[in-house]
């Protein structure tokens, strides 16, 4: 497969979130508001595409009983690093992220990726795997935290977006975007939007 | 008597997929028919039913702030705890290594609708998610983690299968709109199931 395609696939055709329906979980948990979203979806990217890179190095001296533990051990080590740094460099954010940067470790998206990609591809490819995924998870995030920050709290990013005169007016946040299982709904429009445009990816009845 | 409490909570009240969404990306791919679901739901339940107890022992007479305290005064006040994550991710993909051996060698069949699902069981956030509540809810005994775990187990399984059962009837009966088909319906399913589930939060028996 050429680079480019194995690039460019995951941000729609190929999309971790909505095709592969991987990494759920926290798409879930971190999108109630959008800078959370970001900053998760840049480590994810991160540690994505470091431990694939790592393990395609070693693949080939990874005996097969074990891989599992040792995917896992590198992408926790990966994992520690990314929020020491985010402790050290984002204070506030990594206040914010807490629980859910130690949840990268379970986001199925880097067993699924490591699995199926770079425990059988060359370096450079699984590079460039790790950062497309991550890509195409993080605009998945973004756009369902948008959507749930701009329509749950009426604010982008903490700035307020609906004027003071629509709540004067009688306009009221709709507190059920905070909770999670609207989440769940936002990514079946997403889904339902993206398969009306690529017609070959929905399923037979 | 608490147990059996903590038990019949963990079913319904603290159910992992309708309360926590813990553990959706399996739980969306694999349920697509009631005998599959049923089976990954099994693993699940015997995963948290064994590994909950054993990251309880460890995290009470290893990492915690003084757990080692039976060594020896002299290590009274080490602390480990910063160590737990790691701990507990091996513990889970080392326990997932065994299952995949057991269910490859005495059920073949079932490891081939498993697929890629049953390695990934280690990354399921149930089960990791699981061992943290463990760690932040601070049990007091084994037999409370095994209670526990065995809850969230049949609560993922009793999920599981009633979702898959809800996909068979859909594909069979229903007339969903056609990017909607499969993944989007389900992710509706889920989210109405969830908001239904959110009646029992809050419930004390």
């Amino acid at each position: 497969m050429a680079n480019k395609s194995v690039f460019f696939n995951p941000f729609s055709k190929d999309n971790p979130v909505i095709v592969q329906i991987l990494g759920i979980c926290s798409v879930l948990a971190v999108t109630a508001k959008l800078e959370p979203a970001i900053v998760m979806g840049l480590s994810v990217i991160a540690v994505l595409a470091f431990s694939n890179v790592i393990i395609s190095l070693i693949r080939n001296t990874i005996p097969t009983n074990i891989r599992i533990i040792v995917q896992l051990v590198v992408v926790a080590g990966l994992v520690v690093i990314v929020s020491q740094l985010l402790q050290a460099y984002a204070y506030d954010v990594s206040k914010q992220l807490s629980v859910f940067i130690g949840l990268i470790i379970t986001n199925c998206i880097l067993m699924g990726r490591l699995e199926a990609f770079a425990m059988a591809n060359r370096p450079w490819p699984s590079f460039l795997d790790g950062v497309g995924n991550g890509i195409g998870y993080t605009i998945i995030l973004v756009i369902v935290g948008f959507f749930r920050e701009l329509l749950g709290s009426g604010t982008l990013l903490g700035f307020q977006i609906v004027p003071q005169c629509f709540y004067e007016a009688g306009y009221v946040n709709n507190g059920l975007m905070i909770l999670p299982p609207m989440a769940l709904v936002l990514v079946a429009c997403i889904i339902w939007v993206h398969r009306s445009f690529n017609k070959d990816l929905q399923e037979k009845q | 008597m608490d147990n059996l409490n903590l038990f019949i909570r963990s079913i319904f009240i603290d159910n992992m997929i309708f309360a926590y969404f813990l553990g959706m990306c399996s739980f969306i791919a694999v349920s697509k028919n009631v005998k599959t679901a049923f089976g990954l739901g099994i693993a699940v339940t015997f995963m948290l039913t064994v590994t909950l107890p054993v990251n309880y022992l460890l995290e009470t007479y290893v990492l915690r702030e003084g757990a080692l305290s039976w060594l020896g005064a002299e290590y009274a006040d080490v602390d480990l705890s910063f160590l737990s994550l790691i701990v507990f991710i091996a513990v889970i993909a080392s326990m997932t290594q065994l299952v995949e051996m057991v269910v490859e060698k005495y059920a073949p069949a079932l490891y081939s609708s498993l697929g890629i699902f049953l390695p990934l069981i280690a990354v399921n956030c149930a089960i990791l998610g699981g061992s943290l509540f463990m760690q932040q809810r601070g049990f007091e005994s084994v037999w409370t983690a095994v209670c526990a775990g065995g809850g969230w187990g049949i609560g993922w399984l009793l999920a599981i299968t009633a979702v898959a059962a809800i996909r068979e009837r859909v594909a069979q009966y229903s007339n969903v709109p056609a990017p909607l088909r499969g993944v989007g319906i389900t992710f509706i399913i889920t989210a109405l199931m969830g908001i239904a589930f959110m009646s029992f939060l809050g419930i004390k028996i």
